[in-house]
């Protein structure tokens, strides 16, 4: 199992602000993940967008990153301030 | 020093804690940002704030560590709320206590620049208009600025 985290507008998106899921054995890395994720929220996308970043267990990475069950990944659209 | 809650921020009370915590120093500026009551998407009636914990907290907290270093302060003091506010709610408090004053304002202005531009927060605005969330424009991100203090960590 994997904790996803969607934030701002992406939990709009995704119609949630978070879950938790077992990836298919076919994700196994960021890129994979937001294809994957991307086409099951028919999000036309809005994940797959460069500005939108990835953080791994609370560290932002750089796509492919690789992602295990047990991790928490959130999808982080640029941030607004405060 | 810190602080991210959902919790009411009272400015007054929060200086005069501060006031009381720092003792002796030179001066104090402090800075109170509220929520406003019209944006340019329409009458605000209500401000939503996200953030993400600990991440937001660590940044805000280097931000914290990068101004002690610039300025000689004798007490810092941030308090950013989270959540659903109204127009008039108190979203932020920012406090700087220095020797001199130059020292504090300038400590104070920066907290805040990074306050309300680099912070890890997420903001929907509920208007007459509808809903919105608010993101930077394209190129304010291109240098991709935004993440340098996450990032470093």
């Amino acid at each position: 199992m994997v904790q996803l985290l969607y934030f701002g507008r992406l939990s709009d998106v995704a119609g949630k602000s978070e879950e938790a899921l077992t990836l298919p054995e076919t994700v196994t890395t960021t890129t994979e993940l937001r294809s994957w994720l991307d086409l099951r929220f028919e999000a036309e996308g809005a994940l797959l967008e460069p500005t939108v970043r990835l953080a791994v267990n609370n560290e932002i990475v750089f796509d492919p990153h690789p992602v295990r069950g047990g991790d928490e990944i959130a999808f982080m659209p640029p941030v607004g301030g405060g | 020093m810190m602080t991210v809650s959902a919790d009411p921020i009272d400015a007054g009370a929060a200086l005069s804690a501060f006031e009381t915590d720092i003792g002796g120093a030179g001066g104090i500026v402090s800075f109170t940002g509220r929520v406003r009551p019209d944006s340019k998407h329409g009458s605000v009636a209500t401000l939503h704030l996200q953030a993400y914990s600990p991440m937001t907290e660590r940044g805000i907290e280097q931000a914290i560590a990068q101004t002690e270093k610039r300025w000689p302060l004798s007490g810092l003091k941030v308090i950013h709320r989270i959540g659903d506010m109204a127009p008039g709610d108190t979203v932020v408090f920012v406090a700087a206590a220095a020797m001199h004053r130059r020292d504090a304002f300038e400590a104070a202005d920066f907290l805040m620049d990074y306050l309300k531009t680099n912070a890890i927060f997420w903001k929907k605005e509920v208007t007459d208009q509808g809903v919105v969330w608010i993101e930077p424009r394209p190129q304010d991100y291109e240098e991709n600025a935004r993440w340098a203090l996450t990032e470093d960590a």
